[in-house]
């Protein structure tokens, strides 16, 4: 059986937006793919040592509300400070009782699996970060490398 | 339910850990072993059909009994 290619953009760096490149690219290795996924800004939060990921109900219409909290504070109530750290708790609380992985342990997975994480240069230096904060056996190229194992990929995703 | 060299509990496992701790579970077993899979996660039932046929190792068994979903992968 041929190999198959997955490729991955990586842009968002929230809790809730975690979980699709880690999710994808663990299953996708477990499966026998080739996996390559390109961190670029925000997305670049996921390969700190020291994950502070957070979600936010603010602007975020979607997100399920504890009580129905939603209907009775709109907007103003979440924007109310100590909201977001609350929702982080509660959604993490939630994950870890449904059996969910958390974002470390998958990450894990997939470093153990060979799939091959690239740290966006550009951004990197962009926003001055250190290399030191990021987790070992992370790569560091720019688009053009990236654009040459996602030119020979079976599916590439933009998350 | 026939015989089996090794076994995984995924029990409480969700998506996609029972997939990746098969697969873990696999690479640690000789061509022609067969492994007893228990998962709880409905969602696994498409997912070790699909993961059978896309690694080449063969679905043998897969079945539901009392919440519990069952499955014998022979290792190819």
């Amino acid at each position: 059986m041929e190999e198959k290619k997955l490729a991955i953009i990586a842009t968002k760096g929230s809790l809730d937006w975690a979980y699709p490149p880690f999710i994808l690219a663990s299953t996708a290795a477990a499966l026998g793919y080739e996996v390559q996924v390109f961190f670029t800004f925000y997305g670049l939060q996921l390969l700190k040592k020291k994950l502070t990921l957070e979600v936010t109900p603010l602007g975020n219409p979607g997100m399920p509300m504890p009580m129905g909290m939603d209907k009775w504070f709109p907007i103003l109530g979440m924007a109310l400070p100590g909201m977001q750290a609350m929702m982080t708790a509660m959604m993490k609380k939630k994950m870890k009782d449904k059996g969910v992985a958390s974002v470390e342990e998958l990450r894990d997975l997939c470093q153990e699996a060979e799939v091959q994480l690239i740290a966006c240069q550009m951004t990197v230096d962009l926003f001055d970060m250190d290399r030191k904060d990021f987790i070992d056996g992370v790569e560091y190229a720019g688009a053009a490398a990236f654009f040459e194992f996602a030119g020979e990929s079976d599916i590439c995703l933009y998350i | 339910m026939a015989d089996f060299d090794q076994e995984l509990d995924a029990s409480g496992l969700n998506c996609p850990l029972p997939i990746l701790r098969a697969k873990k579970t696999l690479a640690g077993m000789e061509s022609g072993q067969v492994l007893h899979i228990i998962a709880t996660d409905p969602g696994s039932v498409k997912d070790f059909d699909a993961f059978a046929k896309q690694t080449g190792n063969e679905l043998m068994e897969s079945r539901e009994d009392g919440g519990k979903f069952l499955f014998l992968i022979k290792k190819s």
